[in-house]
């Protein structure tokens, strides 16, 4: 082992390496595997066709949450409702049946701590600092918020951790993305994370892990954490990290799947070892002063078209780069805006608060700040709070806040991934507006011709309020 | 997997930069538990557009795609690779890929070949009325008007693309690596190398 100063990101990789070859390639050993129902019943097949068993089926997890309805999932006898779409049904029933078949441990639909995969996993403490975390799901990049190398996979890759506990890789370059300084009033991990998408682009961290630093991510919760690294797959980064600190051993003491007594303590010594030295160099920086952020969100079809909400909706002729100006024309016209409007000028039909972005109980908390003792607008037809697991949900009910968001006129949902990709029942109708926590606003991502805004939950509240995009620091000084 | 050596025939000149994986299959294509079928849902919303390259009946069954820059971005669904092979596509070409998506369309037997724009712009204008033939063997790209561009790629999936390898089943023979890094970890690691319901 190297004694050069080496970054977070080397460090684990290094202790993951099984075997090198000649050209770079490694084979890399995965601590945690996290299974849903959408990009792995083929992935069962593979294995059942070949004969192979998983490997290591106490390193891996199944909880369904891509295309559960949020809705009731119980009667009031407290009978398991049936699913209405027969193949949300199918891909759900395969799970069921795949995960004790192959022995592994199985949340369902209608356990307490069913949820979002990418909420359940640190929330169970099922992720750890300096662990390989995979799942077949591209914000697997989330769970980096604790100090995780994790990242999303196909399905073949699914099979192939399955079988193998390993995956082949190439060590990835890193990116250093610093910011510092002091976030200003109304400014969340949300939109510190759509500002830096808007600053390195949507490919800008193609071929990169990302390593969030600067006392921005030091003095963020562990929760804002998990929102800023959710997003590093928007960046192109295919994982983002936060180096683990006393936050987070915090965070994950006493969670039910957590290393307890001489395991505890030799984690956190390791945990603690994991920072990036002293020296280490990256093979990119990016550099932003938190004084630059503000409230944002985004006008156009892809997640780096952001914009600070006193901004307008700018024209093609901004941009230099002759492709983007093609693109931001074809996404204009799909979006139904004109250049020069004011971003607080555009009405909105619908909102949704949810998503593994922002689902956890303290977006639900500010999402209410919000809305307490507010309504929602009229020219608002469909309002969701949807939280990102049973617990979550349980935790909010205890602080009342379900009251308040009821209160204001919005729906308190069960939890599940819900728009956020409308696999579900949950969509936004053609041709309407979304106020969304989500993390993608492609053409077609909440339902065919819906029309995604991505924000902060307590920007999406001010949304709900107002019928509009909105400065939430205009409800809430 | 099928070996791939040599794809030879039109190319659809798609040309769209930033691509996503929710453009090339949409979410509600993806509620199946196959790998077969989704060239139906494949652009869905792009063959809506009127002149579009995908339902031009000149592009029907074209073996080969070519894109703009960050194609494949977005969700890590391989139902998008499922889907180009399932409209008959086994070679695309863009500038540049996400890294998923790469990984995905490799390990179903699709070629990426990454060019500059300058020979995507060229390739593109080919297309239109004449046929592209990709060679992996020498990786070059030709044009029957003696273009000829060659493209990088890794040994290691060249190697499999050519025979047509699954990658699991070469894993799987290293088993005795795989074993002997689980019991170092037991004794390094031993908070990462088991859950606390496997303790003991």
């Amino acid at each position: 082992m190297t004694t050069n100063p080496r970054t977070l990101y080397q460090k684990i990789w290094d202790a993951h390496v099984v075997d090198t070859r000649d050209d770079g390639t490694c084979l890399i050993y995965i601590d945690r595997h996290i299974v849903h129902e959408v990009t792995s019943p083929q992935a069962f097949e593979g294995l059942r066709a070949a004969g192979r068993t998983v490997r290591r089926p106490d390193l891996t997890l199944a909880v369904p949450d891509h295309n559960l309805p949020t809705t009731a999932r119980r009667d009031a006898q407290g009978n398991v409702l049936p699913i209405a779409d027969p193949q949300s049904a199918t891909q759900l029933a395969a799970l069921r049946q795949n995960a004790p078949e192959f022995g592994i441990r199985y949340i369902d639909a209608t356990d307490r701590e069913q949820g979002i995969v990418h909420v359940v996993g640190p929330e169970q403490g099922f992720s750890l600092p300096g662990a390989t975390i995979v799942c077949g799901d591209s914000h697997t990049a989330c769970h980096g918020g604790i100090g995780a190398l994790a990242f999303g996979i196909g399905t073949t890759e699914v099979e192939h951790v399955l079988a193998t506990q390993t995956l082949l890789l190439k060590q990835s370059k890193t990116m250093e993305v610093r910011v510092e300084g002091k976030l200003g009033a109304g400014v969340t991990p949300k939109d510190v994370i759509l500002h830096v998408i808007g600053v390195i682009g949507t490919a800008g961290g193609t071929g990169y892990v990302i390593e969030y630093r600067g006392n921005v991510f030091e003095e963020m919760s562990i929760e804002g954490r998990l929102t800023v690294c959710n997003m590093s797959i928007e960046g192109g980064a295919r994982a983002g990290l936060v180096a683990p600190d006393e936050k987070t051993f915090e965070y994950l003491k006493g969670r039910p799947y957590t290393p307890t007594g001489e395991d505890w303590d030799k984690a956190v010594a390791w945990w603690t070892s994991l920072a990036t030295d002293e020296g280490a160099s990256f093979d990119k920086s990016v550099s932003i002063r938190a004084e630059d952020i503000q409230p944002t969100v985004t006008w156009g079809t892809s997640p780096e078209d952001v914009s600070g909400i006193g901004g307008v909706v700018p024209a093609p002729e901004d941009f230099a780069d002759a492709s983007k100006r093609d693109a931001v024309k074809v996404s204009l016209d799909y979006m139904g805006l004109t250049p020069g409007t004011k971003l607080t000028d555009v009405a909105v039909e619908n909102v949704f608060i949810g998503s593994c972005t922002n689902s956890r109980i303290e977006d639900i908390r500010a999402a209410a700040e919000v809305l307490k003792g507010r309504k929602k607008a009229n020219n608002v037809k469909w309002a969701i709070v949807v939280p990102g697991s049973g617990l979550v949900k349980e935790q909010a009910e205890a602080e009342g806040l379900d009251k308040i968001i009821t209160d204001a006129g919005l729906e308190w949902r069960e939890p599940g991934c819900s728009a956020c990709l409308a696999m579900n029942p949950d969509k936004v109708p053609p041709g309407e507006r979304c106020a969304s926590t989500s993390n993608r606003n492609f053409t077609g991502r909440q339902g065919p011709g819906s029309r995604t805004h991505l924000m902060s939950p307590a920007m999406a509240a001010a949304a709900a309020v107002t019928g509009k995009l909105t400065d939430v620091r205009e409800l809430v000084g | 997997m099928e070996p791939i050596n040599h794809v030879a025939g039109r190319a659809i000149p798609f040309g769209r930069k930033n691509v996503d994986t929710d453009v090339i299959i949409p979410a509600h294509w993806l509620k199946t538990i196959t790998r077969e079928g989704l060239g139906e849902g494949a652009f869905e919303a792009v063959k809506k557009e009127p002149g579009n390259v995908f339902t031009d009946p000149e592009f029907a069954g074209a073996p080969i795609l070519i894109a703009g820059d960050n194609f494949g971005c977005g969700s890590s669904r391989e139902h998008a690779a499922w889907a180009l092979l399932d409209m008959g596509v086994t070679c695309v070409i863009a500038p540049s890929f996400s890294d998923i998506f790469s990984g995905n369309a490799f390990k179903n037997g699709i070629l990426t070949v990454a060019l500059p724009q300058e020979a995507i712009d060229r390739l593109m204008e080919v297309a239109r009325t004449d046929p592209i033939d990709i060679d992996l063997e020498t990786q070059t790209v030709t044009t029957p008007f003696q273009d000829r561009f060659t493209f990088d790629i890794d040994p290691f999936r060249k190697h499999c693309l050519e025979n047509g390898l699954d990658e699991v089943g070469l894993t799987m023979a290293q088993a005795d690596a795989i074993g002997a890094h689980e019991a170092k970890a037991k004794v390094d690691l031993p908070f990462l190398a088991r859950t606390p319901a496997t303790v003991n």
